[in-house]
């Protein structure tokens, strides 16, 4: 690089000759240190104007123009030469002279006062200027922040959710208008106020307990539908939720509430609740809510907790409804609801409507059985008088089932059952009375209850089976017929016998598959004893129950029947009681003529139990009748009563014959009985002596034995 | 979409800031105690820090001039501190008079200071932005307004790279930028790299974590990287000195002390 000096430039020089300063080490002083960031060309402008300067300072030789060179040292600085170690270069480039020349000492001293002035004055605009950038984005930055706290406190006043700021002792500091509102408050009516003090009886459960946890630092917020009391003592429902504000260090300082009133919303889901629990006519808890209460009194109860169940049916509700009309029966219904809630609400029980004239009284936490009696004889008492309707005063009275039972016994669902089953206990008892459960009669009852509900799956299961009895000639003790008896391998309760079980059948409906079942099977084993044994196989009796005889298509089913297995209908014998036949006009006394013509016989069973209405055996095409039972097996007694009861059987015994109707006596347990019956003249006897129901196998091992037949033929 | 700044950032003089500090190295008096203090100690543990802000300025002024000579008239520059010599409008405008830039800078302080200094240029705008937050960035009316004329831009990222964290996506940001970008853009990059000073590298960042803008040197492979989608052109990275100097003498003996990488790369 050349020496940006002019020519004609005059100055200083060194004890070598050179001028001060020397250009080449200036030029290179400057290039090394800010030069190294500005365009060579620029470097170079600046390289020039200051060697210039220094040199025009030395210009005169008597007089040192000092603001020549204190220019050369402002320029740099200009131009971000702020470096100490550039001015400790330039002063030691400027005093190449030597020590010794004076000129160069004061070159430099003036060189370095303009450097230093004008760092001065640069670094002063330059802090002034970086001062007035802080203050400017300080005050930037608060105008933002006083922005954002106006757009805060806007949002806190004017929003639609109720907001609260507390500390976390609980003191409220800040409410906005929304709150106010939901609470009726005035401005200043929550101030110095306490959290704690808006409790209210229906809060739920765990919301304080959320809360201590929250403004104890456990958690951090809770959210949960709570009521609080407004200022003029109504209730209003809010969703709340709380939040804790912590500082930096995490120390809990504020909590922040936002309710919501749903006041509205919850009165609708409360009327929704009422309606879906309580029944419309009467305005008590309905079943479902019955329920639910009393599941309740067994979810987690006290060691030694006890309950009580009322339940009440009322008594002659049917002819009510039946003759005055259902508008008259809901009246009375409505009544009857009024009078056992104020009779009992105020006892602290439950009244619930179950269903048509159903009632039942729950007792939570009862003292005893006294107490549930007590309660009965309120429902009772409640009852006693009339109830005046439309100008009627109707009586009506109740019967009761009363259980008490520690709620550790039972179940729901046993207790109910058990207090419906007591309830029948009453019925039967006769009405207008409240009975007490009874563990033993309770079981009995239970079991009855089992049959009726399991009944009808056990037939698809094969539960039910038929065992034979014989009916055997009393001339010579032979057999002549087996009746069919359906038997039940109950799962639970074991075998069963058609009189604990055909009441439910013929109640449930049952009785109609099962009869035909019964049918099929009975007339199979039949036929299958007539391929066996020709006509030594005995005639088969099969009973036929009142709801079969007034089945229309019985006649057609019989007909299927005995033809599917292939049975001569002669060998059918039916067997009907009293009570199936009504009159000479009932339609069932047809099916029975169609089915005589067809070739079954049919016997009259039981007979004298029932009306024994001897006119009618005269109009029904029988052939055969079947003393009850009873008539025989109660002669064991002695004296008068013996000889009245022998005269009754041969009085029937007569009667039959005269009637044309063969004889068979039941319930004979003894040789003495068959012997007089036989010389009575009866034809055939049923019972012990001649042997108990038995498997079909028996009867064929029976009839072989009796034929001196050989097993394996 | 970022969550409107509800309280403002506060700011804390207090604390080293990069652009001050930054200053200081330059030898500027846009600081405070703080800064300066900062400076003092990283100058002590790598004398050659002012050294290297010099090359880093020379590294703008020649990219600048070097776009402006190829017709460039739209400047984005993010990350542009406290502009105290040589900023972007100046030499750009040496050869495009009607150059047109946006700053860019998330310290309140420097955008104070640029504000206060470009108050009366109309052609020029100051953003309080985090590039961190591009789409936030890209959104701001003014950097909206400087690309949407659909004329070529160029987006200098000198010495700002670099205090982005991996965990905020560096070249997530760049792909943002680009796609924002009109075609014939430019990018000029300059990011300080792990392999020239491998000895002051650790030392250097360690410092930088205590500021509010912890520092994060990387491989020169990763830089390269951060070209992608444009075509660099000639030198390619290179370490500071090296890139297009006005004289073969300053690129000096051992460039990789500089440590800055940088390139300027065309999008197509």
């Amino acid at each position: 690089m050349t020496s940006p000096l002019p020519a004609e430039q005059q100055g200083s020089t060194d004890s070598a000759g050179r001028s001060i300063p020397d250009p080449d080490r200036w030029s290179s002083l400057l290039r090394g240190s800010q030069g190294a960031a500005m365009h060579p060309d620029a470097l170079h402008r600046l390289v020039s104007r200051t060697t210039e300067l220094l040199q025009l300072a030395q210009a005169e030789e008597d007089a040192l123009d000092t603001g020549a060179a204190a220019e050369a040292g402002a320029l740099l600085v200009e131009s971000h030469f702020t470096d100490p170690d550039l001015l400790a270069g330039a002063i030691g480039l400027l005093q190449a002279g030597g020590p010794g020349q004076l000129r160069c000492a004061e070159l430099a001293g003036a060189f370095a006062a303009g450097w230093a002035e004008a760092l001065r004055e640069r670094t002063l605009q330059e802090q002034e200027a970086i001062r007035l950038a802080a203050d400017t984005a300080r005050r930037e930055a608060e105008r933002a922040l006083r922005e954002s706290e106006a757009r805060f406190r806007a949002l806190f006043e004017s929003a639609a959710i109720g907001i609260g700021i507390g500390d976390v002792e609980g003191n409220i500091l800040a409410v906005n208008k929304a709150l106010q509102d939901i609470f009726g408050a005035r401005p200043g009516d929550m101030q110095g106020r306490r959290v704690n003090d808006l409790v209210h009886p229906e809060d739920s459960p765990g919301v304080w307990e959320a809360y201590e946890e929250m403004v104890s630092g456990k958690r951090d917020h809770f959210s949960l539908d709570k009521p609080y009391y407004r200022q003029d003592g109504e209730v209003v429902w809010t969703h709340l939720t709380c939040s804790l504000i912590r500082d930096d260090d995490g120390t809990p300082v504020y909590q922040v509430a936002m309710l919501e009133d749903i006041t509205d919303r919850y009165r609708l889901q409360e009327r929704l609740r009422h309606q879906a629990t309580h029944d419309p006519l009467t305005g008590l808890p309905n079943r479902s809510a019955f329920f639910e209460r009393l599941e309740a009194v067994f979810d987690s109860p006290e060691p030694g907790a006890r309950f009580g169940l009322c339940y009440v049916d009322l008594d002659g509700f049917k002819v009510v409804n039946d003759s005055l009309g259902h508008e008259m029966g809901d009246q009375l219904l409505a009544a009857v609801a009024l009078r056992l809630e104020s009779a009992l609400r105020p006892l602290g029980h439950l009244v619930a409507r179950l269903g048509g004239d159903e009632f039942v009284v729950l007792l939570e936490d009862c003292r005893g059985e006294q107490e549930a009696v007590a309660a009965a004889k309120t429902v009772l008492a409640a009852l006693a008088k009339p109830v005046p309707i439309d100008g009627h005063r109707l009586a009506i009275g109740a019967s009761i089932g009363v259980l008490e039972r520690p709620v550790a016994a039972t179940t729901p669902m046993a207790a109910v059952r058990a207090a419906d089953l007591t309830l029948y206990r009453a019925k039967e008892e006769g009405r207008g009375r409240w009975t007490l459960f009874d563990p033993q009669r309770n079981a009995r009852s239970v079991s009855r209850y089992a049959v009726s509900v399991r009944m009808p799956v056990a037939l698809d299961r094969g539960e039910f089976f038929i065992d034979y009895q014989p009916l055997c000639r009393l001339s010579d003790g032979s057999l002549s017929a087996v009746e069919a008896l359906v038997r039940w391998r109950h799962p639970q309760l074991g075998v069963l016998g058609p009189d604990e079980f055909i009441g439910t059948a013929e109640e449930t409906g049952l009785i109609m598959p099962l009869g035909r079942w019964v049918l099929e099977q009975a007339c199979g084993q039949a036929a299958d004893w007539v391929r066996q044994f020709g006509d030594r196989a005995p005639q088969i009796n099969v009973n036929l129950a009142v709801r079969q005889v007034r089945n229309a298509g019985l006649v057609t089913d019989i007909d299927r029947i005995l033809r599917s297995c292939g049975l001569d209908p002669s060998r059918l014998q039916l067997e009907i009681t009293e009570s199936a036949v009504v009159g000479p006009k009932d339609e069932s006394l047809r099916a029975l003529h169609s089915l005589v013509d067809m070739g079954v016989s049919l016997a009259v069973d039981d007979f004298g139990t029932g009306w024994s209405n001897l006119a009618y055996l005269r109009d029904l095409p029988v052939s055969s009748l079947k003393i009850a039972g009873s008539f025989v097996s109660d002669l064991k007694e002695t004296g008068r009563e013996q000889q009245l009861g022998w005269r009754i059987v041969g009085g029937l015994v007569s009667l039959s014959h005269s009637l044309g109707l063969t004889v068979t006596a039941e319930g004979v347990e003894n040789a003495d009985h068959a012997t007089r019956l036989r010389q009575m003249g009866c034809d055939r006897a049923q019972g012990w002596h001649f042997g108990r129901p038995a498997r079909p196998e028996e009867i064929v091992r029976r009839i072989m034995e009796e034929h001196d037949l050989k097993p394996d033929k | 979409m970022r969550r409107p700044s509800w309280v403002p950032e506060g700011m804390d003089l207090d604390r080293p800031a990069a652009a001050r500090v930054y200053d200081y190295y330059l030898g500027g008096s846009h600081n405070f105690a703080a800064d300066r203090e900062m400076a003092r100690k990283a100058i002590e543990l790598w004398p050659d820090l002012p050294l290297i802000m010099r090359a880093n300025r020379a590294f703008l002024r020649r990219a600048v001039t070097f776009l402006a000579q190829q017709g460039f008239t739209r400047f984005l520059d993010i990350g542009s501190g406290i502009p105290t010599f040589g900023a972007v409008h100046e030499v750009a405008r040496e050869f495009q008079p009607d150059s047109r830039v946006v700053y860019v800078d998330k310290d309140p302080v420097a955008v104070a200071h640029s504000r206060l200094l470009l108050e009366d240029d109309k052609a020029c705008a100051v953003v309080d932005a985090d590039l961190t937050d591009p789409q936030d960035l890209l959104s701001r009316p003014e950097v909206a307004e400087l690309l949407g004329a659909g004329e070529p831009v160029a987006l200098l990222l000198v010495a700002v790279l670099h205090f982005v964290t991996d965990e905020q996506d560096p070249e997530g940001i760049l792909a943002t930028l680009r796609d924002a970008l009109p075609p014939g853009s430019a990018l000029a990059i300059c990011h300080a790299s792990l392999e020239g000073r491998p000895d002051q590298a650790e030392t250097h960042q360690a410092l930088y974590r205590r500021t509010p803008t912890p520092m994060k040197m990387r491989s020169a492979e990763r830089i390269n990287r951060f070209f992608e989608g444009f075509e660099l052109v000639e030198p390619g990275v290179v370490y500071l000195p090296q890139w297009r100097p006005e004289e073969p003498a300053a690129v000096g003996e051992h460039p990789e002390r500089m440590v800055g990488l940088v390139g300027v790369g065309l999008l197509p």
